[in-house]
């Protein structure tokens, strides 16, 4: 990228700040003896166009909104629109999410996010064994299409874009969501949003798995055929590195396994017959805001590049919009403390600013009262208002990859698609990301387990519990769910099995236990069974039936 | 003098599947000399307590992320106390709101760790209350 006379002048004049610099740090010790990110690059103390020097700009960084994206996934970025600020919320029943999705809306935000409780992530209805004292505790507790339709009440689906967090059911999920936008006079190819249908990463981190994966990757499969056609501006995943980086991982570990569970879909889909261009461009990801600021924004643009290449060397795909890796970012929830909650606020601006300067899709700011509770109003407001300062006051929108070409940053980007290149050989050797799930799992824990003993050692330094503490009162306005939720779901289910057409569902049912076993496309069926009213649960114990349920090897 | 090291069941009762913290205990404890077993997601307080008998440990350290700590871990206390296991100390860990720890201590948890707690800290609260 650089004259070659010119990097040699700079290798003497280097050569002399380093000199320099050694004898002052002689006099002076630095601050630490080394100066290392938690994935283990080490920090240099300047940068310099010799860092970069085997750098090429048209094929390295390329221009916004063309391979390989390096810079963003669009020529002009924020000017043209500002990210869609998208806050995760979920709760109680359908009714008390709609209030919360419509205050939301009215205080500028511009696309939704759906938490369902741990149930409906897992496909038990309310009143199942397993629920007792998870009925709308992290989410909102959805049951039949009737919950579904109460969640969406007066919020017309042709005009928001809506996310939904669900993973092992989503194929169900996603036909409620059908049904409902139907039942508003709403056509299927008018709806925009994301479900994160991402097993793989239940299986690594997260924890909401149902069914092996063999067939769970089938219904993943299924869906991304079922929107081609049917839903095509719909995202049919969200290939998450956000619960990796949360259950412990490094920056470059999240790119590794995220990037690696991606392959696996594609390769899952093209065997089973699908071509590359006619999924890959609905494909979505989504990543954590840790607090490492360069890190992170080097993070997102090397997860762009390493992506945009592999689909076109590894998967042959021609379509730009295959190329694209376009992503959702939420903060980190592992970095609040519950220590000072206030002092969040600042972490969730820093780790915002990192994602839009590394050119996030959408953007979840986390809340100040996280490490406590379920968010309440207020602290809901602060985190939405964070983004809007970043969008509306800074001026950090005004210009494409803002970051881009500074030397530290365009070190780093290279340093993590490198590593994470590394890895992704490491799990291609594996057999896959299926295969090495275990051993993305053992990498993850002793990420942890370091980060942990860093913040013992007092080498990390948190603001608040490790250090700079204070004797303080815990805020006292926690948002509480209900405990009598789980009592008016079961209601609501026996109401309505009393209501519906049973034989109707039985019917429907049978019709789905059959097909299950075939290589049949289930996303049909799927539609007519919720619209029918046939129970989350009730559709999920067919699959468990006929698929049987993921045991978990348990390392640690 | 090497006493029989101290035992301990970490558990995740209920559906919540954050078990980042209940890895990273299980492993700290396992790093200061204990015996240490971990249940795996998706337990039920019945199960925990079979498993806490079968692996006949003294402590058990219960995690919960997803708010259901007030109805999962006072079962799993009442399971130990009606197999007369009462003595096995019960420890709770996750995001647990401050005006929930006299219900759960009430219950016969013993005590709570919330988030920012030091291994250290939980290491040595075991050795103080576990006979050696």
């Amino acid at each position: 990228m650089f004259d070659r006379d010119k990097l040699d002048q700079l290798r003497i004049t280097e050569r002399e700040y380093r000199e320099k610099l050694a004898g002052q740090c002689k006099k002076r010790p630095e601050r630490q003896e080394s100066f290392t990110t938690d994935a283990g690059v080490e920090i240099e103390p300047l940068y310099t166009p010799l860092d970069l020097a085997g750098q090429d700009f048209e094929q390295d960084l390329g221009y916004p909104g063309a391979y390989p994206f390096t810079r963003g996934v669009q020529p002009n970025m924020y000017r043209g629109r500002l990210w869609t600020m998208r806050q995760y919320a979920g709760f109680g029943t359908a009714e008390e999410t709609n209030e919360r999705f419509r205050y939301l809306l009215e205080q500028g935000q511009t696309g939704l996010s759906v938490a369902f409780d741990l149930p409906t992530q897992i496909g038990y209805d309310s009143n199942h064994p397993l629920s007792r004292g998870e009925v709308g505790k992290v989410g909102v507790a959805i049951d039949s299409l009737e919950d579904m339709e109460t969640l969406f009440a007066g919020i017309p689906l042709d005009k928001v874009s809506t996310s939904m967090t669900i993973n092992s059911p989503a194929a169900v999920l996603l036909a409620m969501y059908i049904a409902v936008a139907a039942k508003q006079g709403v056509a299927p190819d008018k709806l925009k949003g994301t479900i994160q249908n991402d097993i793989l990463k239940e299986y690594i981190a997260r924890g909401t798995y149902i069914f092996p994966p063999g067939p769970s990757m089938r219904l993943i499969t299924d869906v991304f055929a079922y929107c081609a056609k049917e839903i095509p501006q719909w995202n049919t995943i969200s290939i998450s590195g956000y619960h990796i980086r949360e259950a412990g991982s490094t920056a470059v570990q999240e790119v590794a396994f995220t990037l690696a569970d991606g392959i696996a879909y594609v390769q899952a889909a093209i065997d089973a017959g699908l071509n590359v261009d006619d999924f890959a461009p609905r494909l979505s990801f989504f990543f954590n805001a840790h607090l490492n600021f360069f890190e992170e924004v080097a993070k997102f643009r090397a997860a762009r590049r390493l992506w945009a290449r592999i689909m076109k060397e590894r998967f042959g795909a021609r379509n730009t919009k295959s190329l694209m890796l376009r992503f959702h970012t939420q903060t980190a929830g592992c970095t609040l403390t519950a220590q000072q909650p206030d002092v969040n606020i600042m972490r969730v601006a820093f780790q915002a600013l990192s994602a839009v300067l590394g050119g996030t899709q959408s953007l979840h700011t986390n809340s100040r009262d996280e490490a406590l509770a379920l968010p309440s109003a207020h602290s809901v407001l602060i985190a939405l208002r964070t983004q809007q300062v970043i969008g509306y006051e800074i001026g950090v929108t005004d210009t494409v990859d803002p970051l881009g070409g500074s030397y530290f940053v365009e070190s780093m980007t290279d340093q993590i698609e490198k590593r994470a290149r590394a890895y992704i050989e490491k799990i291609d050797e594996l057999g896959g990301a299926p295969e090495a799930i275990e051993f993305m799992q053992r990498e993850i824990q002793k990420s942890a387990y370091r980060y942990q003993q860093d913040i013992e050692s007092g080498s990390k330094v948190v603001i608040g519990m490790n250090k700079f503490q204070v004797t303080e009162e815990k805020p006292k306005d926690l948002l509480k769910v209900d405990p009598a939720v789980g009592e008016r779901q079961t209601a609501k289910l026996e109401a309505l099995r009393a209501r519906r057409d049973n034989a109707r569902v039985s019917a429907i049912l049978d019709r789905l236990k059959e097909a299950a076993d075939t290589s049949e496309n289930l996303m049909p069926l799927f539609v007519e069974a919720v619209n029918a009213y046939a129970t989350l649960g009730e559709i999920c114990d067919v699959l468990r039936d006929v698929f049987g349920e993921y045991r978990q090897q348990i390392i640690f | 003098m090497s006493a029989r090291p101290i035992r301990v069941l970490v558990a995740k009762p209920g559906l919540d599947g954050h078990d980042r913290g209940a890895k990273v205990i299980a492993q700290a404890l396992r790093d200061a000399g204990m015996e240490v077993i971990y249940t795996g997601l998706r337990q039920t307080p019945e199960q925990i307590v079979e498993a806490a008998l079968q692996e006949d440990v003294q402590v058990v350290a219960l995690s919960s992320l997803s708010g259901a700590h007030l109805h999962l871990f006072p079962l799993v206390v009442e399971g130990l106390r009606r197999q007369n296991a009462a003595d096995v100390l019960v420890l709770g860990g996750g995001v647990i709101p401050d005006e929930d720890i006299p219900v759960l201590r009430e219950a016969g948890v013993v005590e709570i760790f919330g988030p920012g707690t030091l291994t250290k800290d939980v290491i040595s609260f075991i050795r103080e209350r576990v006979p050696a």
